[in-house]
This record gives C-alpha cells, structure tokens and sequence, in this order.
C-alpha cells in the first residue's frame, strides 16, 4: 500500500508540474459551463412558457432538465479529454527509459499499475470537484435536489474509471504518447458507438444487449438518481478488466 | 555475493548470451568487457531481474533471480546505460521517490539522500531540475540513484560513456570509492576503463565468456602464450610429462570432461607453434585425438574489438585540476 501511495504522489507531482493538468481543467471547465449555461436558459425560457400557461402545468423538473442533459454532454466531453490525460502513464515512462527504474525497485507490476491509476483517478476527481461550483451556484437562487446530484457525481467518478484504465491499457501498449491516445479514443467512440446502434436496432434482444453494453445507459441511471448494483458491476468489472489487461501488457513486456 | 550460473537468453533463434557464468566475491569490483553487442546489456538485465533469463539462473547474496526476485530487487542498485531519470523532477525529488520505492524506511529517507548527495557530490544541484543538468551530472545522479538503499550490489551499465575526460575521472575516482563497501560489477567496452577500476575482469564476447581473470594476468597471458585446447578419447591415461617435454610447451592444464574423455588447455611460447608435434605426440601415445583447437584466437579476436585507447583521458587525468572543476 506505501508503495502505490509513493508512485501515485510521484505521478500526481508529474501532472502537476506540467501544464496539462491545467490546460485540461481550464478547457473541460469552459466547455461544461458554456453547456451548463446554455441549459439555463433553455430552462428559464420553458419555465416562463409554463408559467404563462396556466392551468395544465407540465412537469418541470429542474434535475431532469437542467442537470441530466449537462452530466450527458459532460461525458462527452470527457471521453475527448480523458485520454490526453492517461497517455504518458506508461508511454513516457518508457521513452525516458525509466520503465527501468521501476521494474528493478522491489515493487509489484500490481502496484505500478494500481499506483499509476489513483493517481490520475484522484486528478480526474479533482477535475469534477470543480464543477461542483454549478450546482453550488444555482443553489442560491433556487431548490436544488442534492441526492441524485450525488448519484450523478458517483456514476460520473465510476464512469471515469472506466475510461482512465482504458486510457491506462492503450499508454502501457506504446512508448507513443499520440498512438495511445488515439487507441483509447478509439476504444472509448466504440463504446459509445454501440450506445447510438442500441437505439437504431430493430431487433429488441440485440437492442437489449448494445444498450446493456454502452457506458453513456449506465450512466444515465446514476445521472437519474438511481444506483443499481447493475450499473456498479458494469462499470467497476470494466475498470477492472482495463487495470488487469494492463498487468498482463506490462508484464509480458519483460519477456521481450 | 554473486553467482552467475550457466545463464543464457534467446530471442528467438539468436542467442543474446549463452551459458554465462561467472562470480563475484563481496568487495570486489568487476568488469564486464566485451565489444559493443556482446552481451553484457543483457546479461545485466537478467541479474537485476528486469528481464527473465531463457536458461540457467543467479544468485546475489543467496537469493535466487527466479525465486525470490523482491529480495534480489532490495539488495541490488542499478544503472542502465541511460540513466532512469525524470527531467521535471529536481535532484532531491527524484531521490527520494526512488529511495522510498526501494524501500528505505520513510523516517531514514532524509538520512540516505544526504549520504547519496554528499557521496556524488551533488549538494550544489539538489535543487536543479535534472533536465537542466549535463550530462556528468546526470550520470552521478544515476549513480546516487543507485546507491541510495546502500544496496550490497550496485550494477553500472556503461557508466563512464558519452562523458568528457574529466567527468570520466570523477565518476571512476567515485565508483572506486564505493567498492570494498559494496559488490560491483560495471559493463565497458574500454579496457583501460576496466585496469583502472577493476580487480577481476570477465571478458565476453558474442555472448559467451572468453576468459575470467585479473586485468594484470590476462594481459600478460596474451602477451606471454599461445593456448591450444585438446581432447582426447582416453583421459586417464594422458601423461603430462610427455607433453610438457615438447619443445616451447610451457604449461597443462586439465579441464572437466565427460564420459572418460580428456580436456586439457596446453600453453605455448608466443609465435611458437606447437601444434603439430603435439598431434604426433598423442596420436603415438595411442590417447584417441578427438579435437585441438587454438584458444587465444578468441581471446585476441576481443582485445581487438576493444577500445584500448582513450584520447584525452591520460593527458586530463596528468593535468591538474586547476580550472575549478569539481574533484571528487
């Protein structure tokens, strides 16, 4: 445990100390809050609407018409940025040739591995923390539900878990920094793919198992205010096929 | 402290070494000579368990590579070639990540990187960025980075190469310091390199081990002798006097043989050539000549390849150190 500890703090110390931690947030900030405005005024324009017509009220509901449309696009963006963040996890450590470094210090290939991933699962926590300011601010002019914001906020962390041990498996397969963010923006549109097919398949069992296999339906459930342990399972088996995929890489890479 | 048996490494068809052995007691400094390609790369990967060997195993201080890789990671210090650093990190950062990944005990982290630090000689930069440091510099965080867990073992890949003259002095002067305190084994394809440093030298080439000796011996066997190895199919009745009583014939040497066979390494005269006399002398003592074949071919064949002169060493090392330059 010390060990994963040393090599996520050296891994945090890293991103730090290089712009792309703050390039990242200030872009991915931007972008969520230019959307989250946006959906503001969609729904102050449809609120005024409601308020007009008196009589039949339709069901406004602010989670549901402000929030859940931001958390969607917010994954979106997401799947974009995440890779740029787990790209040099592995592919730098190997064009400075300190892969040696580390496969010769009395450390476990698990704990490399799982160092590397807290390290940048915490950064990407920090990244969402940041928008917690929405809700926040939103909060003092009107009644925001916070439990299934939290429910968002979980679903968004474990979705991201998901995205950074892919990120993790295409870094630990290249010494390229560019080809492993491309592999895993490959890998993440794919999923996402299979998402879009689930909804345009005709046959409903193949529908079933397209929309099972898609993270954005997972996430929705969460970003609902529901947390299944069907949701959990999918995203957590995934991280973990992503951390376990990447041990088997570096460790057959010794071989070679 | 370590032991280095028969070890051999594949890939695919090509042998990068095969059947490797040698051993290093504790406090000795050896070298590992050869030309570029030879092996030596390889051979120090295995030991330092970065990469498994395809045949043959190494024990360092009684731990096995195969069995108990944790435990030869602990007492081992390693320098590749290409000094594992992170640019980004300051000297004193970076130190001590890799003194708390080699597991030196969170309360005497402070304590092993003012040794290392004082050690190398790198109190001045602890607080550069090592991206902006030279290459020397570099090269001596390599060697604090090593050394930092006070390991009995410290392996160096080619630790003097790309320097200037005056860097190389330093960091020999440095590596010399640190033998007798712990076991070295250092790759170089420079011979004074290995005279300068070194008591016991493994010569390797095309990944086999051509000879292990001193420097001192092995230079004057090469200058002194010619060697022939023979086999023979009786080696019981092999009698030395016989062969010692050849002309120019100066020394036998038996070697372990199989199946009642006889292997002996016989040195000659220099330019002197035995061979013939030889071959007569047991073919009529009826012993079964199986094979002779010259041996300090292969030995020269190396020192050939080698580089033997250092320019601008020799004359740097006789300069005094007058334009401020860090002596270590």
């Amino acid at each position: 445990m010390r060990n994963i500890l040393t090599l996520a703090e050296k891994e945090l110390k890293l991103y730090f100390i290089s712009p792309i931690a703050y390039v990242l947030a200030m872009v991915f900030l931007m972008v969520s809050d230019y959307l989250f405005h946006s959906q503001v005024f969609f729904y102050s324009t449809l609120s005024s609407q409601a308020m007009r017509a008196q009589g039949n009220l339709p069901q406004i509901n602010l989670h549901e018409i402000l929030f859940r449309p931001t958390f969607l696009n917010m994954s979106v963006i997401l799947l974009l940025i995440m890779p740029l963040l787990t790209m040099r996890l592995f592919a730098e450590e190997k064009k400075g040739r300190t892969t040696e470094l580390l496969m010769t210090s009395p450390l476990t290939i698990t704990e490399i591995v799982l160092g590397k991933f807290l390290a940048v699962w915490f950064l990407y926590a920090l990244l969402l923390g940041l928008t917690l300011h929405l809700p926040l601010m939103l909060s003092h002019v009107t009644y925001v539900a916070w439990k299934p914001l939290i429910a968002s906020y979980v679903g968004l962390l474990l979705m991201g878990g998901v995205f950074l041990s892919i990120g993790l498996f295409a870094s630990s397969l290249t010494e390229n920094q560019i080809v492993a963010a491309v592999i895993s923006f490959g890998i993440l549109i794919g999923f996402w793919l299979i998402g879009m097919t689930a909804q345009t398949v005709s046959d409903s069992s193949v529908g079933e198992v397209f929309s099972y296999l898609s993270l954005i339906d997972h996430l929705d459930n969460f970003v609902k205010g529901m947390i299944n342990t069907r949701d959990l399972t999918y995203f957590i088996s995934l991280t973990i096929l992503g951390l376990f995929l990447t041990h088997r890489v570096v460790e057959s890479q010794r071989w070679k | 402290m370590i032991e280095v048996m028969h070890l051999g490494k594949r890939y695919g068809e090509t042998a990068a070494i095969d059947d490797v052995s040698f051993t290093v007691a504790k406090g000795e400094i050896l070298a590992f000579l050869g030309p570029n390609g030879a092996g030596k790369t390889t051979t120090m990967r295995i030991l330092t368990c970065f990469m498994p060997a395809t045949s043959g195993t190494a024990k360092v201080s009684g731990f096995d590579i195969f069995e108990s890789p944790m435990e030869v990671k602990r007492r081992i210090g390693y320098l590749p070639e290409n000094p594992p650093v992170y640019p980004e990190m300051t000297v004193s950062e970076y130190l001590q990540f890799v003194a708390k990944i080699k597991g030196v005990p969170h309360k005497k982290v402070g304590a092993a990187l003012a040794s290392a630090l004082e050690k190398c000689n790198l109190g001045d930069v602890a607080r550069r960025l090592i991206g902006n440091l030279s290459r020397g510099f570099r090269q001596r965080v390599g060697l604090a980075q090593a050394m930092i867990h006070n390991p009995d073992v410290l392996i160096l890949d080619e630790p003097t190469v790309g320097l200037d003259p005056k860097q190389i002095i330093e960091i020999r002067e440095l590596i010399k310091g640190l033998g007798g305190e712990h076991t070295i084994v250092l790759s170089t394809h420079i011979l004074p390199e290995a005279t300068a440093v070194c008591q016991k030298v493994v010569i390797i080439n095309r990944g086999r081990v051509v000879a292990v000796d001193s420097q001192e011996r092995l230079s004057a066997q090469l200058r002194r002798s010619e060697k022939l190895s023979v086999r023979v199919r009786r080696g019981e009745a092999v009698d030395p006097q016989k062969i010692l009583s050849i002309d120019g014939v100066q020394q036998i040497l038996p070697q372990p043989a199989v199946d009642g066979e006889g292997v002996f390494i016989i040195e000659s005269e220099l330019g002197r050539d035995v061979r013939e006399e030889l071959a007569k002398r047991v073919v009529e003592s009826g012993w079964g000549l199986l094979e002779m074949k010259p041996l300090a071919i292969s030995l020269e064949e190396v020192f050939l390849q080698l580089t033997t002169e250092e320019k601008g060493v020799e004359e740097a090392a006789a300069a005094p150190v007058a334009d401020g330059g860090v002596a270590v």
